[in-house]
């Protein structure tokens, strides 16, 4: 975000605002990290060491798995999002706040409990299997699968990906597509030269919002994936309960940080320096 | 082609929300013409120009292209360009990927892109500009790259859209200058929109005068000013004085309970008319020797005139006069026969009154960019 206000101009009273958010962000932000810092590069006694990042190395595959699913997810979510966020932005006003609410319906429910909901529904015995039995069609194994984790990651992430394209894609100027109409575009032409490149600020900002909570979840892969896949996120809470391996624990969350920091960055270079919808 | 006519409006109404905005409009616009839609906010001329476009499919009505229906073609179809009101230009791209969008599509080779965005850039003074980002060019400039990319495609027809609106009035000049240049080099038709009636005087070939979604007037720039069809006509185009007169017969009518010559005949015979006179045609004489006698009750120096308000008998009249009068001062009017204009009398009749106020005539001129979101 650019800073409006120019330092010098600044009140006491603006900085007296700012005080409680810094409080708590030297308590809560700042001070954890460091933390995690400390413990990344120390080992049960205290001492330095670099033996950690070594430590990592065992669990490259699970990394790229992670990697890997949350690569699959958002590009989903970015092929599911992109059409939906163009539609409602073409209805009605009174349509879009409904849909608006039917998308962020779900988001009202807890992750956890939604996450556990999908499981049920998805689950051997559950409603899914239930009903297709009753007509005659083999069960779905879907919880426990592959594929069983990334649905879950895109039913639980996808509003995030809708919300920030819809938002640019409503205050796209009609007159941008009206020019290229009227200097030979097509529908689809139209869409790919002018729409899309305008509202790609909205895309940076829903892919680096479905990328990262894909990447850092362990909640949806134990439940969707039955205990049978293990993401970095797992791994990272498996670590942290066992003293022992504490400190490779901090070393894989330092990891995590600077990855979702670089796939930040990278995200941002295609935003065009533009302040729009961006994260960082 | 027929008769040179490149597209043709027939009885084209629209409406938006049950709101009509076009009336049963025809209009025949001529190959290589400069032909200007005229009008006050929400008289319907953006519609008919978006209706040319392709953005707008009228209600009822048709319009040719060429002698062919084109109602249901889209605009990426036509052989049209726009320069839109506020440009529109496409703020992810430069100023030479502004200009070359067009071509692009055509999927011309590189080198022959190059070259025609080069050359365009050159007829708008743009030539250096290649790299600028459009967002940071002077309205000025916007518009000059705005109209590069919609003539690069060598269109039959460009559409202009109040164009000049955002900028001021020494740029409108010159801009109105060049727009009337560029026309002649490339001998593309011209449908320019524009509330400014002097504009519209000074560039087009062919004026429309509209109005309330209707066709007023369509005439030369010297016709819609001397020879106004009614009421609205002479009050819009220039400054008019109009009174309501009655033919007594061919060439004789009676208007501020004085008998006068004037040129007009085919009246019928104590028909009650319009008679338009304006500022610069009415002569200040003493007042032993004027036909009309009046109260000057204000003065206003312009530069090379006066502009003065004489009251005659409660009709406030509005002259242009290089000699001097003072305030309270009695002078006498005198017109000549071919300075009379008289006009049936129509729907505005008395609609616009004298010039005891200026009301009525600010209502036309404000919030004239609020019009165009229709």
């Amino acid at each position: 975000m650019k800073n409006r206000t120019s330092p010098r101009g600044r009140s006491v009273f603006q900085k007296a605002a700012a005080a409680p958010h810094v409080v708590w962000a030297v308590m809560f932000i700042i001070a954890p990290m460091l933390f995690v810092l400390y413990f990344a590069f120390t080992d049960t006694d205290g001492n330095f060491t670099l033996s950690n990042i070594a430590a990592i190395g065992q669990y490259g595959n699970t990394i790229l798995l992670s990697i890997a699913f949350a690569l699959i997810a958002t590009v989903v979510c970015l092929l599911i999002g992109y059409p939906l966020a163009y539609f409602m932005s073409r209805t009605s006003p009174r349509t879009q706040k409904v849909l608006l609410v039917l998308l962020m319906l779900p988001m009202w429910c807890n992750l956890l409990i939604r996450t556990y909901a999908l499981m049920a529904l998805l689950d051997n015995g559950g409603l899914l299997n239930s009903l297709l039995e009753s007509i005659g069609l083999p069960r779905l194994s879907i919880v426990g699968t592959n594929f069983g984790v990334i649905l879950g990651m895109i039913y639980d992430f996808l509003p995030y990906m809708v919300l920030p394209i819809f938002t640019v894609m409503t205050k796209l100027d009609k007159r941008y597509v009206e020019a290229a109409h009227d200097l030979g575009c097509n529908g689809v032409r139209t869409m790919t030269r002018v729409v899309f490149p305008l509202t790609v600020s909205g895309v940076v900002s829903g892919v680096t919002m479905v990328f990262v909570p894909s990447i850092s979840t362990f909640y949806i892969s134990q439940k969707l994936g039955a205990g049978k896949i293990d993401l970095v996120g797992d791994t990272i809470e498996r670590l942290f309960q066992n003293t022992s391996t504490y400190n490779i624990g901090a070393t894989m969350s330092l990891g995590m940080m600077i990855l979702i920091i670089l796939s930040v960055c990278i995200m941002n270079r295609f935003s065009d320096g533009e302040g729009r919808g961006m994260i960082i | 082609m027929e008769n040179g006519v490149l597209i043709r409006l027939q009885g084209v109404s629209k409406a938006f929300d049950g709101e009509t905005v076009l009336e049963n409009v025809s209009l025949d616009i001529h190959d290589k013409e400069f032909i200007t839609l005229l009008g006050p906010s929400g008289c319907g001329k953006t519609t008919t120009l978006r209706i040319i476009g392709g953005f707008e499919t009228p209600d009822t009505g048709d319009v040719f292209f060429d002698g062919v229906r084109i109602n249901d073609v889209p605009p990426y179809k036509r052989l049209v360009n726009t320069v839109f009101q506020k440009y529109a230009l496409f703020p992810h791209l430069n100023v030479y990927e502004n200009v070359a969008f067009g071509l692009r599509l055509k999927k011309l080779p590189e080198a022959e892109i190059k070259a025609k965005v080069q050359e365009m850039l050159a007829m708008v003074n743009l030539k250096g500009f290649e790299r600028r980002h459009v967002t940071t060019l002077s309205g000025g400039q916007q518009q000059r790259v705005a109209i590069a990319r919609a003539l690069v495609n060598r269109p039959r027809v460009l559409l202009l859209d109040e164009p000049l609106g955002a900028l001021d009035l020494k740029l409108r000049k010159d801009m109105q200058n060049e727009l009337k240049k560029i026309q002649r080099q490339t001998g593309i038709t011209f449908i320019y929109v524009t509330h400014d009636q002097e504009e519209a005087l000074s560039m087009s070939d062919t004026v429309v005068v509209m109005a309330d979604g209707k066709i007023q007037q369509i005439g030369t720039p010297v016709d819609i000013y001397n020879e106004p069809v009614n009421a609205f006509v002479a009050d819009f185009i220039g400054e008019s004085n109009i009174l309501d007169g009655t033919m007594l017969a061919d060439c004789k009518v009676r208007f501020s309970n004085h008998i006068f010559d004037c040129v007009d005949s085919g009246f019928g015979k104590g028909e009650l008319v319009d008679v338009v006179i304006r500022p610069e045609d009415v002569d200040v004489v003493p007042l032993e020797r004027g036909m009309l006698s009046g109260t000057v009750s204000s003065v206003t120096f312009k530069g090379d005139y006066y502009e003065i308000i004489v009251d005659v008998d409660g009709f406030k009249w509005m002259l242009e006069t290089s000699d001097f009068v003072g305030v309270d001062q009695r002078i006498g009017l005198s017109i000549d026969p071919d300075a009379i204009h008289v006009m049936k009398r129509s729907e505005y009749s008395d609609t616009f009154g004298d010039y005891s106020t200026f009301s009525e005539e600010m209502d036309h001129l404000s919030d004239v960019t609020e019009e165009d979101a229709t």
